[in-house]
C-alpha cells in the first residue's frame, strides 16, 4: 500500500518539479502512440469499410485474420519490425531502427487490425438496408460510404479508443524496436519496466499513474467528442 | 412511349431459383401501380428491380424510353426517382437534415434545400419537428419524414415498399389517405407494393397480383377484385367463394352451372359443357331466412346451414354449407336481426351479375 501512496506523491512531485526527463518520456509516448493511432486510423477505417461493404473472394479469409490480429502480441509484433529494419534486414537502409519512428511503425501494425475490425464491426452493426436506401436516394459510392461511416461514429470512436489505448500501453514491440534509449526512444511503459527491475518501486508506480493519468485524459476527450450530441 | 418504365422477360435468379420472371410490364406515366401479392411472392424484388437496384439476371429495363444496360449512369437515372422502403431508415441527424439527405446528395444548395424540405415537412404534417433529432421520433412521425425525404425529390416515378406496414392501424389509416392526396395532387407517377387489398384499392390506379414470382394479372381494381384470373389470385384479393362446376345452359350470355347439385346462374358468355371456377365476393352474398324465394330479386338464391361465423371487425362472416362453401361478409346488426347460430337453416343469395367465371381445364 505504501508503494502505492508513495508513487502517487512521488508522481506530483515530479510533474511539478518540471523534471526534464519526465516530460521528455511523456511527451514521447503520447507522440508515438497518437501518430500510429492516427495512421492506423488512415489505414485501417478504409479497410475495415471495404470488408464490411464490397463482397470479394476470400473476404471470409481477410475477416478472421483481421480478427486474429486484433490479438497480436506486442512481442512477436516487435520481434518482426526488428528483424524488418535490422542493419542487414530488408529496410535496413533506412536505418530507423531504435528510433522513435520504428516505434511508431511497430505500434501501427499492432493497431491497424484493431482499427480494422472495430470499423467492419460498427459498419455491419447498422441496418442492411440502409446501403439500400442511401443508394435509392441517389448517393455515389463515395457519398454512401461517407454517410455510413458518420452514421457508425459512435462505434468508430470506440475504436480509435481501443486503437489508442492498446499501443500506448504496450511494451514489448517499443522495447525491441525502440531500446529505451534514455533521451531517444524511451517511453512511460519501458522506463515503468526498467525503474522496476531497477528495484525503484516508487518512481516505477509513479511512472504507471502518470501512464493511466494520461489514458483518462486522452479518453475522456474521445468519450466526450463520442456523447456529446447524445442525450439520453 | 407513354410508359416511364418498361420491363421485358426479366428475370432475377438467387443461387439456382428464379425468384422473378415477368415477361411484360409497362409504368404509364402519372398513373399509380399497386402491386399486391402475399409475403414472399417477389413483390419487393420487382421494385428493387423497377428503382434500378437490383440487377436482372437476364431480360430489359427501359427507363423514359432508353434501355437501361450496363454502361447507364445508374446513380444518375436513380437520382430521378424516389423510395420509401418499410422502415424509414433515417440517419442519426436532425428531421430537417434528414428530409433534406437526397437533396444534399445532388449538391443542391443550402438555402433550395431547406426551402423544399419545409414544404414537404408542412405538407405531411411534420413541420413542427423539424429541428427534433430523428431517433426521437415516432414510428408515424419517422414514416412522414421517410416521405416527405423522397417527396422532396420531385422524383419522376415514387417507389413504396410496404411504407405503412409497420405502423398501428389509426396512423396507417390517416397516412394512406395523405399519400393517395398528395399523389393525386401532383400526378406523381407511383409504384407501390403491399400485401393489403384495402391500401391497393385507396392508391391504385391499375392493380398487379405477383404469386410465386410471376405476374399474374394487372388492371384496374375493380377488374382484378372483380375478375381474378385463377384460383389463387382470387383468393388473394378475397373472393372467398370458388367453387368447381360445369355450364350445363347458355342463353345469350346468361349461363347456368351445375355446382355439386345445385344450380348457379352466372352472366358469363362461358360456352356449354366448359368446365369452370365459379367465384363470388362475400360482400355480394345476402343471406336470408331460410324461406326461399321471394324476398329477394337476387338470381341465386341457396339453401343451407350456417357453419361457421367469424366477427370480422364491425361486419360477421358467415360460411354456409349449400352443397359447397359459400361464405357472406354482412354486418353485426343483420346478423343479430337474423339470430344467426352454427346449424341454422339460412339461405345465401348472389346476383348473377355478382358470380364472375374462370374457365378451367377439364
Amino acid at each position: 500500500m505504501d508503494v502505492i501512496v508513495n508513487g502517487g506523491v512521488e508522481a506530483v512531485r515530479l510533474l511539478l518539479s518540471g523534471d526534464h526527463e519526465l516530460w521528455q518520456v511523456i511527451w514521447l509516448s503520447l507522440r508515438v502512440s497518437l501518430t500510429a493511432t492516427f495512421l492506423s486510423l488512415l489505414i485501417g477505417s478504409p479497410l475495415g469499410a471495404m470488408l464490411a461493404l464490397r463482397p470479394f473472394r476470400g473476404r471470409g479469409v481477410a475477416v478472421s485474420l483481421v480478427n486474429t490480429g486484433m490479438g497480436l502480441p506486442p512481442v512477436v509484433v516487435g520481434l518482426f519490425v526488428t528483424i524488418l529494419l535490422w542493419r542487414n534486414g530488408p529496410l535496413g537502409e533506412m536505418r530507423l531502427l531504435y528510433t522513435p519512428n520504428a516505434m511508431i511503425i511497430a505500434q501501427c501494425v499492432i493497431a491497424v487490425p484493431i482499427v480494422t475490425g472495430l470499423t467492419l464491426a460498427a459498419l455491419q452493426s447498422l441496418n442492411p438496408k440502409l446501403r439500400l436506401q442511401l443508394q435509392a436516394l441517389g448517393a455515389t459510392r463515395v457519398q454512401m460510404v461517407w454517410l455510413l461511416v458518420q452514421e457508425a461514429r459512435l462505434p468508430l470512436l470506440a475504436a480509435v479508443m481501443a486503437g489508442f489505448g492498446a499501443v500506448i500501453s504496450e511494451i514489448g514491440a517499443s522495447m525491441m524496436v525502440g531500446g529505451n534509449i534514455q533521451g531517444q526512444t524511451r517511453v512511460l511503459t519501458t522506463a515503468t519496466v526498467m525503474e522496476t527491475s531497477k528495484g525503484n518501486f516508487s518512481l516505477a508506480m509513479a511512472l504507471s499513474l502518470i501512464l493511466l493519468a494520461l489514458m483518462v485524459l486522452v479518453n475522456s476527450v474521445l468519450t466526450w467528442v463520442q456523447q456529446r450530441q447524445r442525450p439520453l | 412511349m407513354g410508359a416511364i418504365l418498361q420491363i421485358r422477360n426479366l428475370a432475377i435468379q438467387r443461387g439456382e431459383r428464379t425468384v422473378l420472371l415477368v415477361n411484360d410490364l409497362a409504368v404509364e406515366r402519372g398513373e399509380v401501380l399497386a402491386i399486391i401479392g402475399p409475403n414472399g411472392a417477389g413483390k419487393s424484388t420487382l421494385l428493387l428491380a423497377l428503382a434500378l437496384l437490383l440487377p436482372p439476371t437476364s431480360g430489359a429495363i427501359w427507363f423514359d424510353g432508353a434501355l437501361v444496360t450496363s454502361q447507364s449512369n445508374l446513380t444518375a437515372l436513380r437520382r430521378r426517382m424516389a423510395m420509401v422502403l418499410q422502415e424509414p431508415l433515417l440517419l442519426d441527424k436532425t428531421v430537417v437534415d434528414n428530409v433534406a439527405l437526397g437533396l444534399s446528395l445532388r449538391g443542391v444548395g443550402r438555402a433550395e434545400r431547406e426551402r423544399r424540405a419545409a414544404v414537404w415537412l408542412d405538407r405531411l404534417g411534420i413541420a413542427h419537428l423539424a429541428r427534433r433529432q430523428a431517433r426521437a421520433l415516432s414510428g408515424g412521425e419517422a414514416q412522414r419524414t421517410s416521405l416527405a425525404r423522397a417527396l422532396a425529390l420531385e422524383p419522376e416515378v415514387l417507389f413504396l415498399d410496404e411504407p405503412f406496414s409497420a405502423l398501428d392501424a389509426p396512423t396507417r389509416a390517416g397516412l394512406v389517405e395523405q399519400v393517395a392526396e398528395i399523389v393525386r395532387e401532383t400526378g406523381l407517377t407511383t409504384v407501390m407494393v403491399t400485401h393489403d387489398r384495402d391500401e391497393a384499392l385507396a392508391l391504385g390506379d391499375r392493380v398487379g397480383v405477383i404469386m410465386g414470382g410471376q405476374l399474374l394479372q394487372a388492371g384496374t381494381p375493380e377488374e382484378v377484385f372483380t375478375t381474378p384470373v385463377n384460383a389463387e389470385v382470387a383468393q388473394f384479393v378475397g373472393v372467398e367463394t370458388v367453387a368447381p362446376g360445369h355450364v350445363i345452359a347458355q342463353d345469350g350470355g346468361l349461363a347456368a352451372v351445375q355446382v355439386s347439385g345445385f344450380v348457379v346462374e352466372a352472366v358469363s358468355d362461358a360456352p356449354l359443357g366448359q368446365a369452370v371456377l365459379a367465384c363470388v365476393r362475400p360482400e355480394d352474398v345476402t343471406i336470408l331466412p331460410d324461406v326461399g324465394r321471394g324476398l329477394t330479386s337476387a338470381r341465386n338464391v341457396l339453401r343451407g346451414r350456417v357453419t361457421r361465423l367469424r366477427p370480422a371487425g364491425a361486419q360477421v362472416r358467415v360460411t354456409v354449407d349449400c352443397g359447397f362453401p359459400v361464405t357472406a361478409l354482412i354486418t353485426r346488426r343483420s346478423a343479430q336481426e337474423l339470430d344467426l347460430a352454427v346449424d341454422q337453416s339460412v339461405s345465401a343469395s348472389f346476383k348473377a351479375s355478382a358470380v364472375h367465371l374462370i374457365l378451367r381445364a377439364g
